[in-house]
């Protein structure tokens, strides 16, 4: 296997998302509007409360809009990163992952391949996203929407990975709602996403130890950093962390000899 | 009908003397205490067209799901013209095309993005790709159907689309299961007469897994499957033999009655 074979292979995975993606209108206008629903209402009614003092990266009194953009955009990597996943149990479900798996490249490399297809995507989402935040008046520095892209691909990875892992837990398309409430909603809230974790450390201590230790708020930071052309060395290293650990069990949990289908049957023995 | 396209280059007919184009040795596979088979084997000779046949619950999906390593089987062998699929998944997996029970195709793109996708997840170069699916297609003729989408394809075009995708890195094997479940008696008629066709031309091994027996022909090879058990294998005339039956319907009826011995 030649490095064109795995490139080939790669190549055609992200194309068949991104057309996937270009398809379903709608699917592109909800993940758009989401962020942007918060962006244009939740933002504007909590600037009165929510007073936001100088923290780093900044280096002014900002506005709450400004504050809570990184958070949104990592927002839109875990919808895209569950969205992914969810989308792995179903095509488990229909039988187009079988197509996937029974390409002669190792496994590990096409669940990567997913992942990165998975993360292009969402970075497609983040850059309109972004576009938009800065009609708004949200304008970090120019260079920052450039700082931003490595960090955005690790959080990415990183969320994804997480979401792959959660798929090879959920045995049937049913049971992920359930997964949706008890893994975004708790992540997004119990982060610095909306507010920072001083705010939080006020209302509540625990809460704020849990949201430190959340992997979705060093994401959140990491992205805030970059995007101010700043470097959280502690986000960096927690999102890499837990890149290597979820991707880690993913794998193991898709090996064809460890795996759960192994143990469960493939999708036509479960029905 | 089908256009008769020859291929752009010649066949790779694989040598009569060389190891099977599939050998299942010894296979067995449980979910938790459920024996889904039980010590089964069999081989498919290259370029040979053999049916795989067996009650719904026989044991043909799983025994599709270990072949084409969905999940890896923990006792037995398989191999893939020698190649065992544990050992060397990948040279084994280059080997052999697939066309899955449940219809894979991506409904809301083109049959020719499908045929790509699939080129590139076996490592093909887009324009290797592109050859390999015009041929293809114009094989079963479809050629004028390649930018439609799939949605607008009947139920009998797109398995045969789902053939001409597992063809196209050339495979020496092409495993089907339940091919025509749910196509209409004229779409069966076309496809089995295509795949049988792809088999003495191009020397392509075919495992078909069924459960409609007169889908078999008299000198066809047959492997009965029940209850995870291999029940009956060799060809139509020897197992009819065996079992002192005059058609393959009585000697199928008679090798899967009985049950499974606790």
């Amino acid at each position: 296997m030649s490095a064109a074979t795995y490139w080939c292979c790669l190549r055609s995975i992200i194309v068949r998302e991104g057309l996937r993606f270009l398809h379903q209108r709608e699917r592109f206008f909800a993940a758009l509007v989401r962020p942007l629903v918060w962006l244009a209402i939740f933002a504007v009614g909590f600037r009165a409360v929510l007073g936001v003092s100088i923290i780093p990266p900044y280096e002014t009194y900002i506005l709450y809009d400004e504050y809570v953009v990184p958070g949104l955009v990592a927002m839109i990597q875990l919808f895209n990163g569950m969205q992914n996943s969810l989308s792995m149990v179903y095509d488990r479900e229909m039988g187009s992952m079988r197509t996937l798996l029974v390409s002669p490249l190792p496994r590990w490399y096409l669940l990567v391949a997913k992942l990165l297809a998975g993360v292009a995507v969402s970075i497609a989402q983040v850059y309109v996203f972004l576009g938009i935040a800065w009609l708004w008046g949200v304008e970090p520095p120019p260079l920052g929407y450039l700082a931003a892209l490595p960090a955005l691909l690790l959080s990415g990875l990183m969320l994804g990975a997480l979401g792959l892992l959660l798929s090879s837990f959920v045995k049937q398309l049913e049971n992920f709602a359930g997964v949706m409430n008890f893994v975004i909603f708790p992540m997004l809230f119990a982060s610095s996403a909306l507010y920072p974790l001083w705010r939080i450390r006020e209302g509540s201590p625990t809460l704020y130890q849990i949201a430190a230790w959340n992997p979705f708020t060093q994401a959140v930071e990491l992205i805030r950093f970059s995007l101010y052309l700043r470097v959280d060395v502690t986000a960096l290293l927690w999102v890499t962390g837990c890149l290597v650990l979820f991707l880690g069990a993913a794998v193991l949990a898709y090996d064809p000899g460890r795996g759960f289908w192994a143990r469960r049957g493939g999708p036509a023995e479960q029905a | 009908m089908y256009e008769a396209a020859m291929p752009a280059d010649p066949p790779s007919i694989p040598a009569i003397h060389g190891p099977p184009a599939l050998a299942v040795e010894e296979l067995s596979h449980s979910f938790g205490k459920r024996v889904a088979l039980d010590h089964v084997s069999f081989a498919v000779p290259p370029g040979g067209f053999t049916m795989l046949l067996g009650l719904n619950g026989a044991g043909k999906t799983t025994l599709f799901s270990l072949i084409t390593r969905l999940y890896s089987n923990r006792t037995g062998a398989i191999r893939i013209f020698g190649f065992d699929l544990r050992r060397q998944p990948t040279r084994a997996l280059e080997r052999i095309g697939v066309v899955f029970q449940q219809p894979t195709l991506d409904l809301d793109l083109t049959v020719r993005q499908n045929l790509r996708y699939h080129g590139g997840l076996h490592g093909m170069a887009p324009s290797d790709c592109e050859a390999r699916a015009r041929e293809e297609l114009a094989r079963i003729g479809l050629a004028e159907r390649a930018d439609d989408k799939v949605r607008a394809l009947s139920g009998g075009q797109r398995r045969r689309v789902e053939i001409a995708r597992a063809l196209l890195h050339r495979p020496n094997l092409l495993l089907l299961d339940e091919p025509t479940v749910g196509l209409d008696t004229e779409s069966r008629r076309q496809i089995l007469g295509h795949v049988r066709a792809l088999c003495r031309e191009q020397g392509l091994a075919v495992l078909w897994a069924t459960h409609l027996l007169d889908e078999a022909r008299d000198e066809d090879s047959v492997v009965i499957l029940h209850q995870g058990r291999l029940r009956a294998s060799g060809s139509v005339r020897a197992v009819c033999a065996e079992s002192g039956s005059a058609t393959l319907p009585i000697a199928f009826a008679a090798s899967t009655t009985g049950e499974r011995r606790p």
